[in-house]
């Protein structure tokens, strides 16, 4: 996972409330390897006619929200099915954070699987931040992790909040699994008392 | 000594779980069993490339669902005509196989929609944390379990440690008091349930169903309202074990044996909330009133009564709501004020972890029963037990006599990914649970509606008060 510091980026303005993942990816690119690349999947009935054909107008294809790494979404960004291939699709088009009043919990904890920095800011912070990124294209924004600060493109700045053992993740750019297992042997105490107290799981099976 | 304090059912569940916390409310969570489809291959994939094993093979079970056809199931993987639908089954198997996992396959006896099976099986119990690759894992709150669904990353962790990390949720109660007025289902009180909380309502909660509509559904009903709860926002819905989920549970393949049956029974009673505990938040409808439902938008939140009329979005007092709203019926073809009884329709689909099981199926013929469907009408049955089982009572025969198509078990038209969609601007009234832009297919237009309500629409060849046949 690559570690997140800070960045300074163009953001690209989709503020629409509750933004599902079947919009974000539909279904039917889910069953692609992940080395065909999901660039092109992203929003793909957004951005592309039935035949294929680009539709020039949709906010990502118009320069300079084409270079765009940050995303301004509206409230519950990312609700809906447990598809992954969501924030692959957003990463892979360059996007490293995403900002919106909130997410979908479990899109929230898959961003963090994939260094994909959610952040949450109040509605009335990012509708300003959005009808700003509508009239001045290329307006950057500043996100500073371990500050946890967003630096507008006004130059206001604005906090916000993610857990401390989330947030060094990020950072470093570390994974769960590694992680956990360096508990192995809590698991395994807590495995062997669990299955000893409740022990018609599985009919013997477990 | 002082008494301890009460907690619900869902602190009971965390309690439990819980090998170790961390940060400000995340626990790493003991999972019971975790169920997986086609669609985390990634999780698998990356097992491979990090050389890592699966902890407790017996404890992760695999099911062909999303991309298995629903005809010519007798020619086997040769039936799958998309070369990549048939890759993501045969990967499946392979991943199974080499895990030792055990997969209920395209040709298993038992195989179908996951959340349908791992029920029919009683693997879920109360009291369990149950994970998997679906949002819809969210079904099995309906024993009483803390059930939730996990991309493909944390399936990988689920797959590598047996334990998940997870934040705390709040907890919402939602109170469903009054009795159900004939022809109203499990179907119509979740949707007027999410029309109240709206879509993103429930995020960061999990919810506990009370109240006395709860108490008289069945175990199917109870699926089928925690089934939708993710279409709140919420990660989870559950109601508390009672003598209904005893009942269903005993005798089921996974469940205990005699044995250990008094044990077994003794620790799920012991898992529902305590008198006097409390939550977070909490939420109220009430259930005489809720009509049969349809939904008109592009959200499950945009639901109204059969009743109804399509509403003016410029009259909802969420702003954000409206601009949704506005969009929404821009794509589903409709003005405000229209009668939702003059929405004519192009076809119908009964089926999804939703509505797809056995008393889903008898409510649906009990409409179809000696009348016609006028529009092309497909069911799809949610596993192959309820398959018999229906065909066992002639169910299939009723439909079959009214023109419905009678299929095999799978995902199918809920989400199009095997292949059975919905063509671009056709309307189809849906037993599914999403009716997301494209969701059935691009530029399909679905509205949500009960088992009973769908075959009153394929009858009717528009949406129908299922009242009017009963």
């Amino acid at each position: 996972m690559q570690p997140f510091t800070t960045l300074r980026a163009i953001a690209a303005p989709y503020f629409e409330a509750d933004i599902d993942t079947d919009k974000i990816i539909p279904h039917r690119y889910l069953r692609k390897p992940l080395s065909a690349g999901y660039r092109n999947f992203l929003f793909y009935n957004e951005r592309f006619t039935p035949e294929g054909t680009v539709k020039p107008d949709f906010v990502l294809h118009r320069p300079p929200y084409d270079r765009a790494q940050v995303l301004v979404a509206g409230r519950n960004f990312g609700g809906g099915s447990t598809r992954e291939g969501a924030v692959y699709a957003l990463a892979d088009f360059g996007f490293r954070a995403l900002i919106a009043p909130s997410f979908g919990d479990i899109f929230h904890a898959n961003c963090l699987q994939n260094g994909v920095l959610p952040v949450v800011l109040p509605d009335a912070v990012i509708a300003g931040l959005a009808k700003h990124l509508v009239e001045q294209p290329g307006a950057e924004v500043t996100i500073d992790l371990p500050g946890q600060e967003v630096t507008m493109p006004d130059g206001s700045r604005h906090r916000f909040e993610l857990d401390p053992v989330r947030k060094d993740q990020l950072l470093r750019g570390l994974d769960d699994i590694g992680i956990t297992l360096t508990d192995a042997g809590l698991i395994e105490a807590f495995e062997a008392q669990y299955h000893r107290r409740l022990h018609w799981l599985g009919n013997g099976r477990t | 000594m002082a008494a301890p304090t009460p907690r619900t059912m869902y602190e009971k569940i965390w309690d439990e779980h819980a090998v170790r916390t961390r940060g400000e409310n995340e626990a790493l969570l003991y999972v019971d069993y975790n169920v997986v489809h086609e669609g985390p291959f990634y999780a698998f994939d990356g097992l491979i490339q990090e050389g890592r094993a699966v902890r407790r093979p017996a404890q992760t079970i695999a099911f062909s669902d999303h991309y298995v056809p629903t005809v010519q199931r007798e020619r086997g993987l040769d039936g799958i005509v998309d070369p990549e639908a048939r890759s993501m089954v045969e990967q499946l198997a392979k991943n199974a196989a080499t895990t030792g996992i055990t997969h209920y396959g395209m040709d298993h006896p038992q195989q179908g929609i996951m959340h349908v099976v791992a029920a029919e099986l009683g693997l879920v119990q109360p009291g369990m944390v149950v994970t998997g690759s679906d949002s819809h894992i969210a079904t099995n709150g309906a024993f009483g379990a803390f059930g939730f669904g996990v991309g493909a990353s944390q399936v990988k962790h689920i797959l590598a440690t047996q334990t998940v990390w997870l934040k705390k949720a709040r907890t919402m109660q939602v109170v469903v008091d009054g009795t159900l007025g004939p022809g109203v289902s499990a179907k119509d009180v979740v949707l007027a349930i999410i029309e109240h909380l709206s879509i993103g309502g429930g995020v960061g909660h999990v919810i506990e169903y009370t109240g006395t509509v709860i108490r008289a559904l069945s175990m199917e009903g109870r699926m089928t309202l925690c089934n939708m709860t993710i279409e709140g926002g919420a990660r989870a819905g559950m109601i508390a074990p009672d003598e209904i989920t005893v009942a269903y549970l005993k005798g089921r393949e996974y469940a205990p044996d005699a044995a250990a049956w008094a044990d077994a029974v003794a620790y799920w009673r012991s898992i529902a909330t305590d008198a006097g505990a409390t939550y977070d938040r909490h939420a109220a409808v009430d259930g005489s009133r809720i009509e049969p439902m349809v939904t008109w938008g592009t959200a499950q939140d945009e639901a109204t009564g059969i009743g109804g009329t399509v509403p003016d979005p410029e009259s909802l007092s969420d702003p954000a709501r409206r601009v949704r709203a506005r969009r929404a019926l821009d794509y589903m073809k409709l003005v405000p004020g229209q009668s939702i009884r003059d929405i004519a329709i192009d076809r119908v689909f009964i089926g999804s972890c939703t509505n797809a099981r056995l008393e889903d199926l008898r409510e649906a013929a009990r409409v179809a029963e000696g009348r016609k469907v006028v529009v092309p009408s497909v069911i799809v049955p949610g596993s192959q037990t309820v398959k018999r089982a229906a065909e066992a009572e002639g169910l299939d025969q009723v439909f079959l006599a009214a023109g419905f198509e009678w299929r095999s078990p799978g995902c199918s038209m809920c989400t199009g990914s095997n292949g059975d969609r919905v063509p671009a601007g056709e309307r189809c009234a849906s037993t599914s649970n999403r009716n997301f832009e494209g969701r059935q297919g691009r530029g399909s237009l679905t509205h949500l509606v009960s088992p009973a309500m769908a075959a009153a629409a394929a009858i009717s060849g528009r949406l129908a008060d299922v009242r009017d046949f009963l």
